[in-house]
Parts: C-alpha cells; sequence; structure tokens
C-alpha cells in the first residue's frame, strides 16, 4: 500500500473500529482512540509534503491497479501540486474536529468520532482519486456521513437541513456522473482522468461536459444562485459539522473546477468564463451584503463562506497563474479561517446555547483570552495583511488588474463588506458593555479550546507571513494546467 | 421434434441432485413438523435451515465447476447462471428466515407450513432458473407463486392478509394466463418448446412474423405482471403491505431472482432473434417502472408500501439493462448489460433483505412498525426506540 492508500483508508478504517466500540458507555476510551485515530492519520499525510518533488508538475506518489476490470476502471491515486495540499489540511481539520467535539458530544460519541474519520478519508480519496469512477464513488460517499452528521447531530430543523443539502449535492452529482458516462465513451473505454484531459472534443460536447461539471461543483463550492442549502446546512449542523463543511467539503468543488472542467473542457472554459466570473462577483458582492444583515452568527459565516468561494472561483476563471494559485491559496487560507470561526461561534453556543448576535454583548470583558483568538480570526476573514485571509485574496485581485482593472476595481472594492460584516459582528458580540446574565456567567476558554484554536492561529499566520512553501508546491501544476487549457482542443 | 427427444438415459440425475435434495426434504420436513410440540418449531427451524445451507452448497459447488449440463430429457440446464441465482435465493431465503422467526413467533404464524411452503417455493425457484423448456417454466413459477399465495394468506383471520392474498392469486393467474398463451403460441409457431430450439427456429427466418410478435407480446406482458413492472403493477404494493412482514420479505427477495432468470432465458436464450421487437416493450416498461415506481415512493406513508413501489422501481432499472443488450442488431455489449443487471438484482435482493429485516426487528407485539407515523414518536428510530 502506497502513502496515499494509507492516508484514505487509516481514517476510514479508524471510523469503523469506532463505530464497533459500542455505545456512550466507554466514550472516553472512545475519544482517545478517535484522537489517536486522527493524529494518525495526519501524521501519515505529512511525507507527502516532506517528499514531494517541488520540480514536477507530474501526479506523485502514484499507485494505480485494476479495480473493475470489465469497465476498465482502475484504483488510480495520485497527487499534484493542486491537490496535496488539501490531504494534508483534511487530514489536520479532522484532528481540529476531533478536539472540538470532546467534551460537547455526549450522545453518540463513537458515532460522532466514527463519521468524522470515516467522512476524512473519503474526502482525502477525493483529492487524490485520479480514475473518475473512483472519484465520483468517494465524491459522493462523503455526503453520507455529513448526511449523519446534520442530521443526528444537528438542531431542531437538521432534517430539514440534512435533505436540502443531501438533495442538492446529489442533483448536481448525478449530472457530473452523465459526463463520466459519455467521456467513458468518447475516450473509447477509458475513465482516467488524465486521459480525458488529451482528448479532443469538439465545442458542443466540450460546453455540455462543462455545464455539466458546473452543475455538481457549483452547488457544492456553492455558487450563487445555488448557494441555498449551504446556510441550512451550517445553522443546523453541529460544530464540528460546520468546520468540515466549510473548511473542506466547499473545496471539493472548487478542485473539482481545476481537474475537470478546465482541463477536459479547456475551450467551453474560456467561452464561458464570463459566465462563472459574473457568478463570483455577484457571490462576492450580493452575498456579502445578505451576510450584512444576518441575525444568526453561524448563518453571517456560512455566507461569508459564499463570498470567500466567489473569490476562489473569480481566480480560477481569469486563467493567470497568480489567479489560479490565489484561488488555491484563499481555499486553504479560507479552510482554516472559516474553521475557526465555526469553532469560536462552536464555544459560544456551547456556554450560552444561542446563535443569535442579539444574545450577546461585551463576551470581552468575560472572556478576554477567547475574545482575543476571535479578534485574530476577524481580521483574517476581513484579510488583513500578515494573515492567510488577505495573500489569497491580494493574489487573485492581482490576476484580475492584468485581464480587466474594472473586474478587479469591482472585486476589490466589495472587500469592503467582508470587513464590514465580520466587524461589526464582532463588535456586537464581543464589545459593549456586558448585555446580560449569561454572559456574565461565561467561563473563558479552557485548554482544550485554546489548543485548537491555538494550532489554528499557527496555521493562518503561517500563510499569512511564509507562504513561499504552499506556492512553490502548486506553481508547477499550475503552470501546466494553465498551459493546458491554453491549447484548443478542437481539433 | 424428433431430434429433442433423447433416450431415457439421458435424464442426468446429477444435474437436478440440489432440486431433488430440497424436494424430499421439503417432504420429510412436513410429515416431521407434524410430531413437534415445542411452540418455537426448534427442529424443524433448524432442519430448514441447515437444508436450505446444504443446497446453496450444493449450488456453490456446481457454479465453481462452471459446467452447463442438460438433463432429465434437456428439460433443464444447469449452467453457472442458474447455480448462481439459485445460491443467492437460498441464501435470500436463510436470511429471511432468520428474520421472520422471531417476528412470526410473536404473532402465532410460526408452524409447519411456514417452513414447508418456503422450501416448495425454492423449489419452483430453483426449477425456475434452470429451465430449458417452456413447460418447465410454466411448472416452476406456478409452484413458487401458489406457494407465495399461500404464504401470504398465512394469517388466516386478518382481513388485509386475505384481501391481499385474493388480489395476488387472481392477478397471478391472469399473469400465468397470459405467460401460458405467449408461450403457447410460440410452441405453435416454432414447433417447440425447447429454448435452443426455439431459438434455431427464429433464426431460419421461416417462422410466421405475426404469430410470433403476438407471442412475444403476451409472455413480456406475463413476465412484467410477475417482475411487477408498471403498468402491471398494482398488486405489489397491496400484497407488499397486507403479506405479514415476513412474508413479505419472501416475495420480495428470491423470486425477484427468479422473475430474473426466467425473463433471460425465455427472451434472451430463447428469443434473442426477436430482440428488436421485446426490446422495445421492455424499455417502455422500464422507464415507466423507474418513473412512476419511484415517484409514487415518494408519497407513501407505509413503510411497506414506499418499499414496494420502490421494488418496482428497481425492476425497472433491472430491466434498463436487458434492453441495453442489442444495439443495431449488435450483440457487442450483451455480456456488459446482462451481467450488470444480473449484479443489480442480486445487489437488489439483499439489501432488500436488510430493509424489510429492520422493519421486523423494530415490530413488536400488536405493533407493525410500517406505518412512517410509528417513528414520529419523540426522537425516532434513529435514538434506539423502541428499546
Amino acid at each position: 500500500m502506497g502513502l496515499l492508500s494509507v492516508s484514505i483508508w487509516l481514517p476510514i478504517a479508524g471510523g469503523v473500529l469506532l463505530l464497533a466500540m459500542g455505545r456512550d458507555e466507554n466514550a472516553k476510551a472512545v475519544r482517545v482512540f478517535a484522537l489517536v485515530a486522527a493524529l494518525a492519520g495526519f501524521a501519515v499525510t505529512i511525507p507527502l509534503i516532506t517528499g514531494f518533488d517541488v520540480t514536477s508538475a507530474a501526479m506523485q506518489f502514484v499507485e494505480r491497479m485494476p479495480w473493475i476490470a470489465r469497465f476498465n476502471v482502475h484504483y488510480h491515486l495520485g497527487v499534484d501540486g493542486i491537490s496535496v495540499w488539501f490531504v494534508l489540511l483534511t487530514a489536520f481539520m479532522t484532528v481540529i474536529v476531533v478536539i472540538a467535539g470532546w467534551e460537547v458530544v455526549t450522545e453518540r460519541v463513537n458515532q460522532y468520532m466514527g463519521a468524522f474519520l470515516i467522512l476524512s478519508g473519503l474526502m482525502i480519496g477525493v483529492f487524490c482519486a485520479l480514475d473518475g469512477l473512483l472519484f465520483y464513488v468517494f465524491f459522493e460517499a462523503t455526503l453520507i456521513p455529513m448526511y449523519l452528521i446534520i442530521g443526528v447531530w444537528g438542531g431542531p430543523r437538521r432534517v430539514y437541513a440534512a435533505f436540502k443539502f443531501f438533495l442538492y449535492t446529489l442533483l448536481g452529482s448525478l449530472l457530473m456522473l452523465v459526463a463520466l458516462v459519455f467521456l467513458y465513451f468518447k475516450s473509447g473505454g477509458s475513465f482516467e482522468i488524465l486521459d480525458w484531459h488529451r482528448l479532443p472534443l469538439p465545442m458542443p460536447a466540450q460546453a455540455l461536459l462543462f455545464f455539466a461539471f458546473f452543475a455538481a461543483f457549483a452547488v457544492k463550492v456553492p455558487m450563487w444562485p445555488v448557494h441555498t442549502w449551504l446556510p441550512d446546512a451550517h445553522v443546523e449542523a453541529p460544530t464540528g459539522g460546520s468546520v468540515v463543511l466549510a473548511a473542506i467539503m466547499l473545496k471539493l468543488g472548487a478542485y473539482g473546477f481545476l481537474r475537470f472542467s478546465m482541463p477536459i473542457a479547456p475551450d467551453a472554459s474560456r467561452e464561458y468564463d464570463w459566465f462563472i466570473i459574473a457568478l463570483s462577483l455577484i457571490a462576492v458582492a450580493y452575498i456579502g451584503l445578505v451576510a450584512l444583515v444576518q441575525s444568526d452568527m453561524k448563518k453571517l459565516v456560512a455566507y461569508s463562506s459564499v463570498a470567500h468561494m466567489g473569490f476562489v472561483t473569480l481566480g480560477f476563471f481569469i486563467f493567470s497563474e497568480l489567479g489560479v494559485s490565489g484561488g488555491l491559496i484563499q481555499m486553504i487560507s479560507h479552510g482554516f479561517v472559516s474553521g475557526a470561526m465555526f469553532l469560536c461561534i462552536g464555544v459560544l453556543y456551547d456556554r450560552v446555547h444561542s446563535r443569535e448576535i442579539s444574545a450577546y454583548g461585551g463576551v470581552v470583558n468575560t472572556m478576554p483570552r477567547f475574545a482575543a483568538f476571535a479578534m485574530f480570526f476577524a481580521m483574517a476573514n476581513c484579510g488583513l495583511p500578515g494573515t492567510g485571509g488577505f495573500v489569497g485574496e491580494w493574489m487573485i485581485i492581482l490576476g484580475t488588474v492584468k485581464t480587466s482593472f474594472w473586474l478587479a476595481a469591482l472585486a476589490a472594492t466589495t472587500l469592503i463588506f467582508g470587513a464590514a460584516y465580520t466587524l461589526w459582528m464582532y463588535k456586537r458580540v464581543y464589545f459593549g458593555a456586558v448585555a446580560n446574565a449569561k454572559v456574565q456567567a461565561l467561563a473563558d476558554v479552557n485548554a482544550r479550546e485554546s489548543l485548537m484554536l491555538g494550532l489554528l492561529v499557527l496555521g493562518v499566520l503561517w500563510m499569512g507571513l511564509y507562504p513561499k512553501p504552499f506556492t512553490d508546491v502548486m506553481s508547477p501544476a499550475v503552470t501546466q494546467l494553465l498551459q493546458h487549457v491554453a491549447v484548443s482542443k478542437l481539433n | 421434434m424428433a431430434e429433442t427427444l433423447n433416450p431415457v438415459g439421458d435424464l442426468n440425475w446429477l444435474a437436478v441432485y440440489p432440486e431433488i435434495v430440497l424436494v424430499v426434504m421439503a417432504c420429510a420436513i412436513t410429515l416431521l413438523d407434524l410430531f413437534v410440540t415445542d411452540p418455537q418449531r426448534r427442529v424443524t427451524y433448524w432442519l430448514t435451515q441447515i437444508t436450505l445451507a446444504g443446497v446453496a452448497a450444493m449450488h456453490l459447488v456446481y457454479f465453481n465447476s462452471g459446467l452447463t449440463v442438460y438433463g432429465m430429457q434437456r428439460m433443464v440446464v444447469t449452467d453457472p447462471l442458474g447455480h448462481l441465482l439459485a445460491f443467492f435465493a437460498c441464501i435470500a431465503v436463510i436470511v429471511a428466515l432468520v428474520y421472520a422467526r422471531p417476528y412470526a413467533a410473536s404473532r402465532e404464524l410460526l408452524r409447519g407450513e411456514l417452513f414447508t411452503l418456503t422450501l416448495f417455493m425454492l423449489l419452483g425457484i430453483s426449477v425456475m432458473v434452470s429451465a430449458n423448456s417452456f413447460l418447465v417454466v410454466y411448472l416452476g413459477l406456478e409452484l413458487m407463486s401458489l406457494s407465495l399465495y399461500a404464504l401470504t394468506a398465512l394469517r388466516r383471520d386478518d382481513l388485509p392478509a386475505t384481501e391481499a392474498a385474493m388480489k395476488y392469486f387472481v392477478l397471478g393467474a391472469l399473469a400465468s394466463g397470459f405467460l401460458l398463451y405467449g408461450l403457447s403460441m410460440m410452441y405453435g409457431a416454432t414447433g417447440s418448446l425447447e429454448l435452443a430450439e426455439v431459438f434455431k427456429a427464429i433464426g431460419t427466418g421461416s417462422i410466421n412474423p405475426q404469430v410470433m410478435t403476438i407471442g412475444v407480446v403476451f409472455v413480456v406482458a406475463g413476465l412484467a405482471f410477475k417482475l411487477g413492472a408498471v403498468p402491471f403493477h398494482m398488486w405489489v404494493p397491496d400484497v407488499y403491505h397486507g403479506a405479514p412482514t415476513a412474508v413479505t420479505l419472501l416475495i420480495a427477495g428470491a423470486p425477484k431472482l427468479a422473475a430474473f432468470a426466467i425473463t433471460v432465458r425465455l427472451l434472451v436464450e430463447g428469443m434473442l432473434g426477436l430482440a428488436a421487437d421485446w426490446q422495445q416493450m421492455l424499455i417502455v416498461l422500464s422507464v415507466a417502472s423507474m418513473a412512476i415506481g419511484n415517484l409514487v415512493a415518494i408519497a407513501q406513508t407505509n413503510l411497506k408500501r414506499m418499499l414496494a413501489y420502490s421494488t418496482i422501481g428497481q425492476m425497472g432499472f433491472m430491466l434498463l439493462g436487458l434492453t441495453a443488450g442489442v444495439v443495431n442488431n449488435n450483440t457487442l455489449s450483451a455480456a456488459n448489460a446482462y451481467s450488470s443487471s444480473l449484479f443489480y438484482v442480486v445487489t437488489y435482493v439483499l439489501t432488500t433483505l436488510g430493509t424489510f429485516g429492520l422493519i421486523m426487528l423494530l415490530a413488536r407485539q400488536g405493533f407493525e412498525a410500517d406505518e412512517i407515523e410509528d417513528f414520529r414518536v419523540s426522537g425516532g428510530a434513529a435514538r434506539g426506540w423502541p428499546g
């Protein structure tokens, strides 16, 4: 077994073992085992980055063996500069989620932890799969644990939210399945994604493929106007569910654009780039305004996620190296920052059991250390230089300027909304006089919470101060992708 | 006709050993059960399970040998397809009985008849999946169906069960009539009851096409009834709903394998030459089944009815695989199409066992756990209720 297989199957095996560990009678052992499994899962992904050849744009750590011989399906794994960081991010966020659920989840602990570990393995599988069908299997399989996480441990309207989440994403994915089958026949019976990249296709076919993939990935990102499942899912999901949803699952969609839409249908991608750019700008501007008026903290951060992911898709579809690398950096930093924002809301919710902004006020007086953490992440969410949030947005805007000044100006001015809704929420929740008795009774973050927030602070600072390791790894693969997209596949 | 009548020496008993074991044991268990007084029916139950396991093992051995053997003067053929389906039918019945035993015991249904009829149903399935002649197909089908009618009515005093059994019987008999009528036309046109001979006769192209086409229409209609494909699906929800859940599990499991088997035997092995005719009908049946089955399933408030409509949809999927075999008179994709269908139906049966099994596990004395309303108690089944 190669490293990638271990990265995928170790958490899944850990999760399955957890499910077998019985209900809540030995919750303590379950938590320790979950943490060990998550840490082991993260540890095995570290050699992926230390052993990564940054000079090569090719797939690395490749594993390939026949899976379903009759239909020429292979168990084909590999990572390049585009995907390798997400493997690490996924494994890292799983550790955070296990820590976050440590004392908070008291019901069905083994199933909760098991679901997250299995989900982690499946999402790593999505980032590693180089076979179309394998990708589809992992992509769809991620819905099941997330559906259960929202539906079982969620808030009062959890069933509605879980259904909406499932149906929305499934509908999009089905169109992708049609696209995969079409490509299988067009390529003469191959499910290899890399073969599909080289497959010449006429324009109508490319356009259809582009929109089929768009249906799957735009829902997942989510782009305006198919984003409406996200606020519901976030609001109802438990804290850990929101963290994974925002930090990793949204990235599956954006990653799909890079792995499928752009290289398989490059001509259609260039033809319809205005469409994606328009939707992205609407997401950045309009959803930014929508976020401003939210009274529910989780909803606010959910809308903020949509806006930030709008930046990502904008960066991708201006077809410049800065834009695509910036989009990728933005994805990773958004993984840290949005995950941290949801954790902060979780910390408050565990104590007060309300997500309404109006239920708070003056938290800084009773939780000074926590307020400092929250301030840091709020700044990162605004894109303060020195934090991860800044690097990605700055690169995307820089890339956009080269394409069109007015586009860049529009994107840059809308950044102000991001600062507005984040800071305004911060002001209403943390500053001012102590609002009520509940806030008065708040206890500051304990060691466990400090640990999980502190780890994320380190991540955000690293990305903000020294992003070179990230861009170095991405650069060859991004260059190759853009060269590939620049060449027409119409023969 | 002359060459099909082989000498008696060609009976080839070896080919039908599993069926012989099954029929002997079914009779033995029927007799034995008369002397069992134990309300748990331990002896009957375990003897049935051992028989089923033994027969399953025999089928597996035959399957692994990979041989195609004709027996009973070419009335039956035992090939890997037949043994595979018979093997999974045995597994399905074993699992169904495991689930059924506590359920039936708490409702005073755990009598010898349950086991005898189940074994005879399985015998019918075994005969059907290895049929090589129209007559044997019909024989197996009737054996299976009559056992199922009786099983549905096992709870004599229960009004819905009796109604379901009547409905099942009347419509099933009608379907059998269709099938028999179609088969007799095929026999009249080709002069043979044997599948391979019919295949050859159609291949010569000298058969009256009108008779053949009408025959195919009746055969397909009969098969569609048995599969429960739209528009011949009306009995499925009523029977699934009305029958005791233990019997529903038996109806929903193994017989689907048999229905697949006879569809393949009759349409593919016997009438592949008429594929252009039956494919069009199957396309309509399959698309209608998928659409109506799945859509109507959404609106159900009873789990058993929902699963019944889901079955209709699933059968549509299975038929879809059968329609994809011959494209533009080209059988290149036939192997993929039929084997995918086979895989689908086996998977379907295995998952159905689980879903109906769950309903039975949740059911209690005087409580069927089949209405969705039943689960709307605080927290519902996901919270470990009823504990």
